[in-house]
């Protein structure tokens, strides 16, 4: 597999927001501010790349060899959640900067969709560790250029005469599905 | 597989938890409890105003100790007595803090700027640094009512924004957002303790007003019919605006711009009016003062500048102590001005309100005979204000001035205001050209006297009120201008009969710019006399500061005054203050009280701080590109006039009040007539404006 090629396929074409329609929960209640988006979307690029090294290991050497692969999600969930307590816990006491300054998104991601969405792509693709990894790092970043660019579109539209109806969330949704369209010209790029 | 499937779930499962478990043991990090439980009873709204990123944030700096109980600014006082007993502080009431919005601009911006279709005071504020006609005002975009979390901002009729104090939570949002620094976060005691700077904006009346008071603003107010909020206003810079709006010259007035139009905004007749609608309601409003510090400080003098400066340490939670040596206070206010320009009753009235605040009067001591600053210090006082005024008169220094009738006016004001026998006689002369000088002749008429006003300048020159000099010629005063007396002459028994005087003649302009008189050779006249009043001008009696030895630890200016600093008002000794008369020479009321509320604050930070301090921005003269000679697109109003409560025939025979207040709707009026000036501009007549029950409102 051409690593450049699984990259751009990752952030542009299949974006794990815009393409693949994952992670909309933190993609609009993150988005309100470029540097919360930041946070988060770094944040999730962390998570979903240990998550999708462990779970493809968890699938390769336990639920394939016991031929238990219908509990992949079940599986992968308890082994996502427990990751994210266990990076918690790490980054609280070896890195404190870091832990401080992703806050409340760490816990977050524990809920996220995109990360477990993630995992699961690399097992249906059936990609090499590396790939995987190359994979999640990738998706991530899709997942962080999509937050930052509707944050900064947000951050605009929070000073425009916008109808009071549509300030906020209708507004935040209606950008996330014009921004989507727009990523659908990169179609056909790369499978 | 069932079977299978759960072993191999329950091991993943307890793998999971394993390892979560010995993570737990090796990667332990103390946390302090206390952080969980402080953030629990905080409000909860993440809204930043702490200056926290956050509750979190905010309950861990209270308990490192970067942040006091009173860190939630949303939660109030029952959020910071919970926050103080998690963490075994005292906790006393903390004083509120509001969104104060200082500027009248929005619709006098005329140049507003959209920035790629967004209307937005930043977008300007990038690509122009702020309005050129109003650099300092409002741009009237709103930025600041989007950036508000609690609904308590909106732009008012003239788009300029209004706080609802009941809403703000002193967040900090709308302050932050807001590109021409029109709005800031304040307390009472902030804005208490603030000297006009020349970056404030500062309409030219307010530049003028010795009080600094915010003229433009409770102008604003009286317009909308609030007139409690426009005594409030009057109020954070003088505590007597019953008396101001009777005495005061209105300095104010000679600077609005309204007067290049027709004529100046009544802005003394504003204030007198909204002052009268409290008395007149019977009750004194509640005045705020900050939370008791229990600091004494001992204020020498119960006169205009003594009442302002305990006025202003009480509300700033100190503990003023009056010593005044007359059997009532008021100084000047009592004993100098008559009693039908300021009634005793109304006098009472307000010294009654500034008392009702805590503030203790102890009567019948004089400074340097009953106590001095080193028995206040025995006593506990921790600072000392000296506001004894300038009671000493100055002499004419001519022959025969110690002849029996001949008396000086304050001496003769004096008597009165203590219902004494002055001892008038038939024929007065009073000498000099002062509001003194006027007051000892309307006083004399109305005792029976025929009295002559002899002044060595021209009527125009004269220092006193034109109202006065108006009044006074009205009830029968003689004037004699362009003479100075030379000598006095008395009978026999030491009496006087006559005032020998010489005319004068204006010679070349002094230092003041005004001309000053020449003798005219050979022009010796004589004016019968039976009674002399002098009222030439008055100096502090500074004798009083100098001990047995003849010592004395403070300096004097070389017109024989207490010497301070021109801003802080601090003596050679450090706790020691002055103001005033004392400090300036004879001078207005306004003045006085102005003084009394500098020295407050110097006062409160000597005793919080250690040392007074203030701004190298403080405004001390008009600015110079804020005044202009031409006003256009404004067009006639015409000005209230006072009315009279009594007759000119009846005023010479009676003490009663002779000027009344404006009604309501003439209030009203006159505060739509001003332009709501700001550093530059003022709201012109496009389209024409006129008054409304929610003010001045505009007329398309």
């Amino acid at each position: 597999m051409d690593y450049f090629t699984l990259v751009i396929a990752a952030i542009f074409v299949n974006n794990i927001v815009l393409a693949q329609y994952l992670g909309n929960c933190p993609f609009i209640g993150t988005s309100k501010e470029s540097g919360v988006a930041i946070g988060m979307g770094l944040a999730v690029v962390f998570v979903a790349t240990m998550a999708a090294a462990i779970t493809w290991c968890v699938q390769r050497f336990l639920l394939v060899p016991l031929d238990l692969a219908y509990l992949q999600t079940i599986t992968f969930i308890l082994v996502i959640a427990s990751l994210v307590q266990f990076v918690e816990m790490f980054l609280k006491k070896v890195v404190p900067p870091l832990y401080k300054s992703l806050g409340i998104f760490l816990p977050l991601i524990t809920t996220n969709c995109a990360v477990l969405g993630i995992a699961i792509i690399c097992q249906r693709e059936e990609y090499t560790l590396l790939e995987t990894i190359v994979f999640s790092i990738a998706s991530g970043a899709g997942f962080l250029l999509a937050l930052v660019v509707l944050a900064s579109i947000r951050e605009r539209l929070d000073l425009a005469r916008v109808p009071t109806c549509l300030r906020g969330t209708p507004l935040a949704l209606i950008m996330a599905g014009l921004m989507s369209l727009a990523f659908f010209a990169f179609k056909g790029m790369a499978s | 597989m069932i079977l299978t499937s759960v072993l191999v779930l329950l091991g993943i499962g307890f793998s999971a938890a394993a390892i979560l478990a010995m993570a737990s043991r090796l990667l332990y990090v103390y946390e302090d409890p206390r952080i969980a439980e402080v953030e629990s009873v905080l409000a909860g709204a993440n809204c930043g105003g702490c200056g926290f990123p956050g509750c979190a944030a905010a309950a861990q700096g209270v308990v490192s100790g970067r942040a006091g109980a009173t860190v939630c600014v949303i939660g109030g006082d029952e959020v910071a007595a919970n926050v103080a007993a998690i963490m075994g502080l005292s906790f006393s009431s903390m004083e509120k803090q509001i969104a104060f919005v200082d500027c009248t601009g929005g619709i006098r911006a005329e140049e507003i700027y959209d920035y790629a279709g967004v209307s937005d005071c930043r977008a300007q504020d990038l690509l122009y640094g702020g309005n050129k006609m109003c650099p300092e005002g409002c741009l009237g975009h709103g930025t600041c009512v989007t950036a508000c979390q609690f609904g308590a901002i909106e732009m008012g009729p003239h788009g300029y924004p209004v706080v609802d104090p009941a809403l703000c939570t002193a967040c900090g949002a709308c302050a932050q957002v807001c590109p021409r620094g029109v709005i800031t976060i304040w307390g009472m005691t902030a804005r208490l303790a603030h000297l006009n700077e020349i970056t404030d904006c500062l309409a030219p009346c307010r530049q003028r007003c010795p009080g600094q008071i915010n003229i433009p603003r409770y102008i604003e107010q009286t317009s909308r019919g609030d007139f409690a909020g426009a005594l409030e206003t009057i109020r954070e810079r003088i505590p007597m605006p019953l008396t101001i709006g009777r005495v005061c010259p209105y300095p104010c007035e000679s600077a609005c711009r309204r007067t290049h139009v027709d004529a100046p905004v009544g802005i003394n007749m504003v204030k007198r009016y909204v002052a009268d609608w409290e008395m007149n309601s019977g009750q004194h409003l509640p005045i705020p003062c900050a939370p008791e510090t229990g600091r004494r400080v001992a204020v020498v003098g119960g006169g205009p500048a003594g009442l302002s400066c305990a006025f202003f340490l009480r509300r700033l939670g100190h503990s003023p102590t009056i010593f005044e040596s007359m059997p009532k206070l008021g100084g000047q206010l009592r004993y100098g001005i008559p009693e039908y320009r300021l009634p005793k009753a109304v006098l009472d009235w307000e010294i009654e309100g500034i008392l009702g605040l805590g503030i203790d009067v102890v009567h019948g001591k004089t400074f340097g005979t009953d106590f001095d600053l080193e028995s206040l210090k025995a006593e506990g006082f921790e600072a000392v204000f000296l506001g004894i005024g300038a009671w000493m008169n100055m002499t004419l220094r001519i022959e025969g001035e110690d002849a029996k009738g001949v008396e000086t006016g304050t001496e003769f004001l004096t008597k009165v205001g203590l219902n004494m026998d002055p001892g008038v006689g038939r024929k007065v002369v009073v000498i000099g050209g002062g509001n003194t000088a006027i007051d000892t002749a309307r006083t004399s008429v109305r005792l029976g006297a025929e009295v002559t006003l002899m002044y060595r300048r021209t009527k125009g020159e004269m220092p006193a009120n034109i109202e006065e000099i108006i009044g006074a010629e009205e009830e029968g005063v003689k004037y004699l201008f362009l003479a100075a007396p030379t000598r006095i002459v008395s009978d026999e028994s030491g009496h006087v009969t006559h005032v020998e005087y010489i005319r004068m003649e204006l010679g070349e302009p002094d230092e003041s710019g005004r001309r000053s008189p020449v003798p005219v050779e050979g022009s010796a006249a004589l004016i019968e006399a039976d009674t002399v009043y002098t009222a030439i001008g008055q100096k502090p009696e500074l004798s009083c500061l100098y001990d047995e030895e003849g010592n004395c630890q403070l300096k004097q200016t070389r017109w024989r005054t207490l010497d301070a600093h021109p801003v802080t008002l601090q003596t050679a000794l450090p706790h020691v203050f002055t103001g005033g008369d004392m400090h300036t020479g004879p001078g207005i009321v306004i003045t006085a009280l102005g003084e009394g509320r500098k020295a407050a604050r110097s006062i409160h930070q000597y005793l919080t701080d250690g040392a007074p301090h203030y701004s190298a921005k403080v405004q001390r003269d008009l600015i110079p590109y804020t005044m202009f000679t031409h006003v256009p697109d404004v067009g006639y109003r015409k000005r209230s006039t006072v009315p009279h409560l009594i007759g000119c025939d009846e005023r010479v025979c009676t003490f009663k009040e002779i000027e009344g207040a404006l009604s309501s709707e003439e209030a009203k009026h006159e505060a739509c007539r001003c332009l709501r000036c700001g550093l530059t501009c003022y709201n012109r007549d496009l389209p024409a404006r006129e008054c409304s029950e929610e003010g001045c409102v505009s007329r398309s």
